[in-house]
């Protein structure tokens, strides 16, 4: 049968990148040798092939952002860590990165996400606990230690004070020497998710969709490489929705931030690049894998039709997956083990950019150097191991999942129609409308596995008694004084002139409307402290409560 | 003689920066469908805000949820809040990722119990209903 002229000049169009972008090997084959074809497509293609599945690298992006997907480079394999100090979390990134892990991504403390410093009454308790404390500059010059920021790209899940760790990172990079066009990574910068399923806002929604419009600008001259926004269904997701519900808050979340960005005058084309998302691989694998796939495809066409953007890479969904934390359980931890092996594959199958898999033991506390590695060889055994990489997108075709892509993508364009006749997100959070959704799917999975109708394995079935304990990681409860006590130096040995100027600076850029960015770089340079310049935006600002 | 069922009133509260409330909410509404009056105080509540709210709503008992790993720190600030408030007597219960030999520290600065992930829902109401019982009693 003759080829369709589309394949042909998809074909075409590849072997002159392929030119340029080599694939990993010269050959795929298994074992017998035969060759593994690189892309398997029907005989015939119908306009529902053309129309909804089509080509990876190609409008509508359903098998893929890229034509050659893992043949031409694996996923990043970025596990998401940080606790207690600077110089802790710095040994445990440098012990990452000799495993072999490929990006980093930050974890911050409560009180550095929700802007105190480590010595605000508000921070007690909490300091380097879920994530590494960071006052100021000085730690993280501490952080980043010996880690070359022109040769690593790293990730910081960071929301409210997004644009300030940004502007240290931007800060620590330029004292590297390490030219800053060159620096690579993400902020997380999506506060839309946190006044419905994450809680670490700090700012009212308007003047936090400012800060987050600001950095995208910032960035579009600054940090081209740097992506402005991770918009993030995970935490949607672990808060208890429906994967439908996950896709469509997340692309409304997008939708949102588009919004926000063209009305403060920036072009499409020039930041949608940029934006990123970040996913929960769940347990259901087909479901979760259509998911990703009806997610890109969705997004495309939101971008296409709602917005009419026209350079293809403002169309992609990128996207960075970390497995579903909720589905970990406290009893028999090693079957989390082949819970996230199988997570981990949903992602690898739905075409991720990067991967984050959870530790064995992250239901009883934060992981041990030990479970992170089993976490880590998790992704390296799918993307060396199983095969399922030499191929691109290998399970489009099959019914089920081409019909489930397309009920995916149907229901979650419907709740975005919802969220649009209710006046858009900011109005269904402030009514109430998103957080009732989540409410209400997390209490119905939750009483299936109450009586029984669902089983966890090992937690309402096959239960057994377990006499050993695993050893569990403890965050040095010492961290909280030595923070404090840095404090305290610090604001003894920096100049407090310098640092009181750059604050009233950013008082007057935030009473008006020019970019914040420069002034929140001035003063992270004067080793104000992030509670400092937090307080200053709380006042001009004012604070959200829930 | 047909003994009157009495409504038990409870808080459950999320002390500290933590915005997990997936557990807070859904015990919550557990407790609401079990016959209980629930006021749940949402996320990023200060130890003192939580008495003061126990308090004011004359509830039988306060649960608490926290998954950051603050739990040594803050349960025994609510504890001792309550205490301030002259609420010392309300028994108060905790949940969240809490490794075991925290529980015992937990119960020597009088949290009542302690609930860690894949404790059946019913077994928290029980315990629930049986602090209300308790204090209601200690309270006529």
């Amino acid at each position: 049968m003759e080829k369709h002229p589309e394949q042909i000049d998809w074909e075409k169009k590849l072997e002159e990148s392929l030119i340029r972008y080599p694939e990993r090997k010269e050959k795929f084959i298994n074992h017998g040798g035969e060759e593994i074809p690189r892309l398997a497509v029907p005989d015939r293609l119908d306009d529902h092939y053309l129309q909804d599945i089509g080509f990876p690298g190609r409008y509508p992006y359903t098998r893929g952002v890229q034509p050659t997907m893992y043949r031409g480079r694996l996923w990043t394999m970025r596990q998401y860590a940080g606790f207690s100090s600077a110089l802790e979390s710095n040994q445990r990134y440098r012990y990452l990165l000799d495993q072999g892990t490929t990006g980093l991504s930050v974890a911050f403390d409560l009180p550095t996400q929700i802007g105190y410093d480590s010595d605000d009454p508000m921070a007690e308790g909490e300091v380097g606990k879920v994530g590494v404390a960071i006052d100021s500059l000085a730690d993280m010059e501490l952080l980043f230690d010996r880690i070359p920021l022109d040769k690593v790209s790293t990730s910081m899940t960071i929301n409210a004070p997004a644009a300030i760790l940004l502007a240290m990172y931007v800060a620590v990079a330029e004292k590297q020497g390490v030219e800053i066009s060159k620096i690579k990574g993400t902020i997380q910068n999506d506060i839309l998710k946190e006044y419905v399923a994450r809680g670490t806002y700090i700012f009212p929604p308007r003047p936090s969709l400012r800060l987050i419009t600001d950095t995208f600008k910032w960035c579009t001259e600054h940090t081209p490489e740097f992506n402005t926004i991770s918009i993030s269904g995970y935490h949607i997701r672990e808060a208890g929705s429906t994967a439908v519900q996950e896709v469509a808050f997340t692309l409304a979340n997008g939708i949102t931030y588009v919004q926000a960005a063209l009305d403060a005058g920036l072009e499409l084309d020039n930041f949608a690049p940029r934006l990123s998302f970040f996913f929960n691989a769940s347990s259901d694998l087909l479901e979760e894998v259509s998911k990703f796939r009806a997610a890109r495809r969705l997004w495309a066409r939101i971008m296409k039709e709602r917005f009419n953007a026209s350079k293809p890479a403002s169309l992609m969904l990128r996207f960075h997956t970390q497995t579903a934390g909720y589905t970990l359980t406290a009893q028999q931890i090693d079957n989390n083990i082949v819970r996230v092996a199988l997570q981990a594959l949903s992602a690898v199958l739905g075409g991720t950019q990067s991967l984050h898999t959870n530790s064995r033991d992250e239901a009883l506390s934060l992981p041990t150097e030990d479970s992170v590695r089993t976490a880590l060889r998790t992704q390296q055994v799918i993307a060396h191991e199983s095969g399922v990489t030499s191929s691109v997108d290998p399970l489009a075709g099959s019914y089920f999942i081409e019909e489930l892509t397309d009920r995916i993508e149907a229901q979650a364009s419907e709740l975005i129609a919802k969220i649009d006749k209710a006046g858009g997100v900011v109005a269904a959070i402030e009514g109430g409308f998103i957080q009732r959704q989540i409410e209400n799917s997390a209490y119905e999975y939750q009483q299936e596995i109450e009586k029984g109708e669902r089983i966890i394995v090992g937690v309402n079935e096959f239960k057994i008694e377990e006499k050993t304990k695993p050893p569990l990681l403890r965050v040095n409860p010492e961290v909280e004084n030595a923070q404090v006590q840095g404090l305290k130096e610090l604001r003894e040995r920096r100049n407090n002139k310098e640092v009181q100027e750059a604050l009233a600076n950013l008082s007057v850029s935030a009473r008006n409307s020019s970019n914040l960015m420069p002034e929140i770089l001035a003063a992270v340079k004067t080793y104000a402290t992030l509670g400092e310049i937090c307080h200053v935006l709380r006042e001009v600002f004012g604070e959200y409560r829930g | 003689m047909a003994e009157q069922k009495k409504t038990h009133r409870v808080l459950i509260g999320k002390p500290g920066l933590d915005g997990h409330d997936r557990g807070a909410k859904f015990i919550a509404r557990a407790l609401r469908d079990a016959g209980f009056e629930v006021v749940y105080t949402g996320i990023r509540r200060t130890p003192d805000e939580i008495a003061a709210a126990a308090v004011q709503e004359d509830v039988s008992a306060v649960g608490l949820s926290l998954l950051s790993g603050a739990h040594l720190s803050l349960f025994p600030a609510v504890v001792r809040a309550l205490k301030s408030a002259g609420a010392g007597d309300i028994p108060v219960l905790g949940g969240g990722i809490i490794p075991d030999e925290d529980i015992v520290l937990l119960k020597e600065a009088g949290i009542n119990a302690v609930f860690t992930p894949g404790t059946p829902v019913a077994q928290i109401i029980a315990a629930f209903r049986t602090a209300c019982e308790t204090q209601e009693a200690r309270r006529n």
